[in-house]
């Protein structure tokens, strides 16, 4: 048997993914800024991709905040550096753990719902119905997502932000001495502009990720239980990496003056 | 004779359709005349759903034309394909309801969406359809799952016929229903259709409902058009594969693919 088949096919099979989801990718932008609009479907979506992702998205991130407050003082305190905690955890939160927790948070939780209600709405024939109904089904199903998703990320990691911030305020206060007052000048003296917009920027882009990735795997899912099972695990990894791959770009194109 | 008898309301002309290396339609030609009502017989596996996709648009034929009204629709897009979809109805084998839906919004789906029509009074329609296939107004607000299989198929060919459309598809309409329930469908099929003077093509494996509901049968087999004409020659079609398809026989030339 030939060796090099198995790889030649991988890697044709790898290369036709990434056309077809380019392929996807562009004609559900461009049906974003062409009408019909679905706006309450928008606002629907804005509610279950955003609203009902905070209590999970708060406690990481308040956890997150405490955590980091904990190691950056175990840290500091090797150099007799303890002093920095609020300053690290701010940048710390805000450049990188807000939107990379809440984005693996919500790519676990929304990308993971889509592809499953796409994927099966693909298996039960509801999205040729669509079709033969007169309803484009990129406009109808797919653009509500990418639009709430891109719009409500940004929202949520701000207020991610917050309460990260404010969990590292609590664990320093409560147990390792700080002053209260203290903490927070040197949080808002330290933290920039840049810094909170940044974190957000890779926010919407974190949004476009997931809801992409949840609809394209649901939209190509087939084989009934199965495939909406393979659907949405392969929904959930791809965004999560394209998440950390996406974050490790945007971070040297932001930072890179 | 006039123009609009001559020109057949759907053609399909060499049509054919690979999936990888498979072949699943290989050269169809088919003619459906305005009004008339065409049933598509064959295994499972031999093309029947591909056949109506492609004409649908959902699939892109490889090669051959599709005419609608005289039109060739293969190569459509966007809006023009959109106008061109809202003369068709369809009714899946799964019936292929809304499931976030209730019943009346999955019937009016085609008039509020496709057509702009304000929610009362496509609701009012939507309720007149569903008096049609024999529900009352109060399935209306039910969610889909609430209902057996053949209502949910009831439903669904309510939804079908919302916005009188000139054609109609069905697909299987008879699979998994027990025989009355299939024939009350069959029985719904022909009066519904006689009322809206739609043209038809319906695909299925179940001959009690082709004979039905069909003027024309077609049979299909291995990607081709082996066998075509009127309903009551189908006995006496002096095929054998047609035969063999029609007693249901397990020996013959038919040889029954196990992958799909």
């Amino acid at each position: 048997m030939n060796i090099f088949a198995p790889i030649g096919r991988a890697f044709l099979t790898l290369l036709a993914q990434i056309g077809g989801l380019t392929m996807f990718m562009v004609s559900s932008v461009s049906s974003c800024f062409r009408p019909p609009i679905y706006w309450f479907h928008i606002a629907r979506q804005i509610m279950r991709i955003g609203y009902f992702s905070l209590p999970v998205v708060g406690l990481t991130a308040f956890f997150t905040g405490g955590v980091l407050a904990l190691q950056i003082y175990i840290g500091g305190n090797r150099y007799g550096a303890e002093a920095i905690v609020p300053q690290i955890v701010v940048l710390g939160i805000t450049r990188e753990l807000g939107p990379v927790i809440a984005g693996l948070m919500v790519a676990g939780r929304v990308a993971a719902a889509i592809a499953a209600e796409i994927g099966t709405m693909r298996v039960t024939e509801q999205i040729d119905a669509l079709t033969t109904l007169a309803t484009n089904p990129i406009k109808y199903l797919v653009v509500p997502r990418l639009v709430a998703a891109v719009l409500t990320m940004p929202i949520l990691v701000a207020i991610a932000d917050s309460i990260g911030v404010f969990g590292g305020y609590v664990v320093s206060t409560e147990s390792l001495g700080f002053s209260g007052g203290i903490y927070l000048k040197n949080t808002v003296d330290f933290v920039t502009h840049q810094d909170v917009t940044s974190g957000l920027i890779k926010a919407a882009v974190f949004g476009f990720i997931i809801a992409l990735m949840g609809c394209y795997n649901g939209f190509h899912s087939k084989g009934g239980a199965q495939g909406v099972g393979a659907a949405t695990t392969n929904a959930v990894v791809s965004s999560s990496i394209l998440i950390l791959f996406a974050n490790y770009v945007l971070t040297s194109v932001l930072f890179s003056k | 004779m006039n123009k609009t008898a001559a020109t057949p309301k759907i053609e399909l002309r060499g049509v054919k359709k690979r999936f990888g290396s498979k072949v699943v339609l290989d050269g169809i030609d088919l003619k459906l005349d305005s009004g008339s009502s065409l049933v598509v017989i064959g295994g499972s596996g031999t093309g029947k759903s591909v056949t109506i996709k492609c004409v649908l648009g959902i699939l892109r034929p490889d090669s051959g034309q599709i005419l609608v009204d005289g039109k060739d629709v293969t190569r459509i897009r966007g809006r023009e394909r959109e106008a061109m979809l809202r003369k068709f109805g369809m009714l899946f084998q799964s019936a292929a309801l809304f499931d976030s839906l209730s019943v009346w919004e999955n019937v009016a789906f085609g008039l509020i969406q496709g057509r702009g029509m304000p929610r009362k009074k496509a609701r009012d329609v939507a309720i007149q359809k569903l008096a049609k296939v024999g529900l009352g107004p109060e399935v209306a607000s039910l969610s889909p799952a609430e209902l057996s299989g053949g209502m949910q198929k009831r439903v669904g060919l309510a939804r079908a016929i919302a916005a009188d459309p000139e054609i109609i598809f069905f697909d299987e309409p008879t699979t998994g229903l027990d025989p009355i329930m299939a024939d009350i469908i069959n029985n719904l099929i022909v009066d519904t259709v006689r009322d809206v003077g739609a043209t038809t093509l319906s695909i299925t494996h179940d001959l009690v409902s082709a004979r039905k509901i069909a003027d024309r049968i077609a049979m299909l087999y291995k990607g081709k058009i082996i066998w075509h004409g009127p309903t009551k020659d189908i006995d006496a079609s002096g095929n054998p594969y047609v035969d063999q398809f029609i007693h249901g026989r397990a020996e013959g030339p038919i040889k029954m693919e196990v992958k799909a």
